[in-house]
């Protein structure tokens, strides 16, 4: 625990040691109120609710979370300080969890420097806030399920455009896997309860509802289920090819 | 302590590594040398705990580098080659780090991250970051990490590279005041830096260990020991004298280079009898010797003939 946190803690500064967690921040946030009030009508729906903010958070992630998670194993392998961690007294686990929550924090703290526009819906209107937290809550494992596939990206290559570039693919199929672009592609050969199967794996399907206000425990299970697995791919991806 | 046994590693078709066995004890220095890519940084990674050995087993301190890593590492300090390390930090917050991973605490903490830092001269750096530093810093800035929780093992993959003479020779300095209570194992292909911190030195050439023994030892195997050399002011005559000087009896063959005037005589066999032969030969023949000197050997001649 110790070791997690002191890894967490050298992670999470090391964002803010350049540019980048500025940059992303401003970006994250331009692009968030330009959705929500442009594209997503904030004003002209006149519903106090928070829904046009929520739906574009899905496509926001799609490009702004591979873009956190594809230095978090690539530049360690590129640098060579892959092998001065993996020397030190700790687990091959607690580097794995400690790197993805530190990102998981950064991606936290943005989404969390959204709270204007929570201010300004309860300023507007009145708006069921438990829907509102529920949203936010939905967003926060969206990113961490977004960042889970990214790290495991990230530690297949040492270049880090293509650890971006693989992460939005694999990122992007599992948003859409409940709909007809990637069921399609399985529906010709694959088994009727595979299809069903994947059709269930969308994040889409899963954030909506948590985005409506719904927190259901399959939805959170679920993006419990696949941080897990994309973090223990991550582990056994590393202990295959951290040496190469 | 370090134990291998038949330490052996595999990357598909290449064997990188092959059934290396050896021990060293406290106290010990030792160097390891070889060609590029003849398995040192491999051997050492293994040692590390970096990368996992195909077959054979290595153990630090006792404990089993794939069964205990845990145990194994926290024995061990090491600068991996190259020194990488990370950037964006600052030298103060990088030794931090490292020191609170290695579990230091208060006290402690505070007096092994001063004495690392100012015995590796990092007290003008250390609010730098360290991306901005040259290669030298660097390579201090990786020692300062490998010994900063004071650990009884350590490994270095090329401590010495890329520092000038000065820095190295202050890096020689502490390896050997480090080796009076711990076990050091260094590579490096700078030849006369074996002679310098080593008290055993092993060369390896195709992930085999070719020669083990110590630096007097390997250099004892040269051709050049216990060989008789001296210049002479005129190269003029030069052939004659080679000639006059190869029928000697102990001498078995003579060297000339004539840039810097100099013959040297090898031995038939070996032991210091031939420098009293050529100093006869040379008031019978009057042929004046500068410089004359009875040679140790020279290991990179050594070096040569067993990896080539």
């Amino acid at each position: 625990m110790r070791t997690v946190a002191i890894l967490f803690r050298r992670e999470l500064a090391s964002y803010f040691a350049t540019p980048l967690a500025y940059v992303f921040i401003l970006i994250f946030l331009v692009l968030a109120a330009a959705f929500t009030f442009y594209l997503g009508s904030f004003y002209e729906r006149g519903q106090a609710d928070l829904a046009p903010f929520f739906n574009f958070h899905p496509w926001l992630y799609l490009f702004l979370i591979p873009a956190i998670s594809m230095r978090l194993w690539a530049e360690e392998r590129k640098s060579g300080s892959i092998e001065l961690l993996m020397t030190q007294p700790l687990t091959l686990a607690q580097a794995v969890v400690a790197k993805f929550l530190a990102a998981w924090a950064f991606a936290g703290l943005a989404l969390a420097l959204t709270f204007p526009i929570w201010i300004t819906v309860n300023w507007l209107g009145s708006p069921d806030n438990g829907a509102i937290i529920a949203g936010y809550v939905g967003s926060l494992l969206m990113a961490g399920g977004f960042l889970a596939i990214g790290s495991c990206m990230s530690a297949l290559t040492r270049n880090q455009v293509i650890a971006f570039i693989s992460a939005v693919v694999v990122c992007f199929a599992f948003l859409l896997a409940g709909f007809p672009l990637v069921l399609d592609a399985f529906r010709g050969w694959a088994p009727g309860v595979v299809v069903d199967a994947i059709a269930q794996l969308s994040f889409l399907t899963h954030f909506e509802a948590l985005s409506k206000g719904v927190l259901d425990l399959r939805d959170l299970l679920y993006f419990g289920l696949t941080i897990t697995f994309f973090l223990i791919a991550t582990a056994i991806v590393l202990d295959v090819r951290k040496s190469q | 302590m370090i134990e291998t046994t038949d330490l052996t590693r595999r990357y598909g078709a290449l064997t990188a590594v092959d059934g290396i066995s050896f021990r060293v004890e406290p106290g010990e220095v030792l160097g390891f040398l070889g060609p590029n890519g003849a398995g040192k940084s491999t051997t050492m990674r293994m040692l590390a705990g970096f990368i996992a050995p195909t077959s054979g087993t290595a153990r630090i301190c006792g404990h089993d580098v794939e069964r205990d890593p845990l145990a194994a590492k926290r024995c061990l300090g090491y600068l991996p080659e190259g020194a990488p390390s990370y950037g964006e930090m600052s030298v103060r917050g990088f030794l931090g780090f490292i020191a609170d991973l290695r579990g230091l605490e208060g006290n402690t903490r505070r007096l092994r991250l001063d004495y690392v830092i100012e015995r590796l001269q990092l007290g003008q750096v250390l609010e730098q970051s360290i991306e901005t530093l040259s290669k030298g810093f660097r390579r201090r800035v990786g020692l300062a990490q490998a010994v900063v929780h004071d650990p009884p093992v350590l490994i270095l993959d090329e401590p010495t590279d890329g520092l000038d003479p000065n820095q190295k020779h202050e890096v020689r300095g502490l390896i050997a005041d480090m080796a009076r209570d711990k076990l050091i194992v260094v590579s490096t292909h700078i030849l006369e830096e074996v002679g310098a911190v080593c008290t055993r030195a092993i060369i390896i050439a195709r992930g085999r260990i070719v020669a083990d023994d110590t630096p007097q030892g390997l250099a004892a195997r040269s051709r050049y020991h216990d060989a008789v050399s001296f210049a002479l002011d005129d190269i003029g005559a030069v052939d004659g004298i080679r000639d006059s000087l190869a029928a000697l009896p102990g001498v078995v063959a003579v060297e000339v280079q004539e840039r810097e005037r100099r013959l040297t005589a090898l031995p038939r066999e070996p032991g210091p009898a031939l420098l009293a032969a050529v100093t006869d030969w040379a008031a019978q023949q009057r042929v004046t010797l500068r410089d004359l000197r009875l040679e140790s050997g020279r290991l990179d001649d050594v070096f040569r003939s067993i990896t080539a």
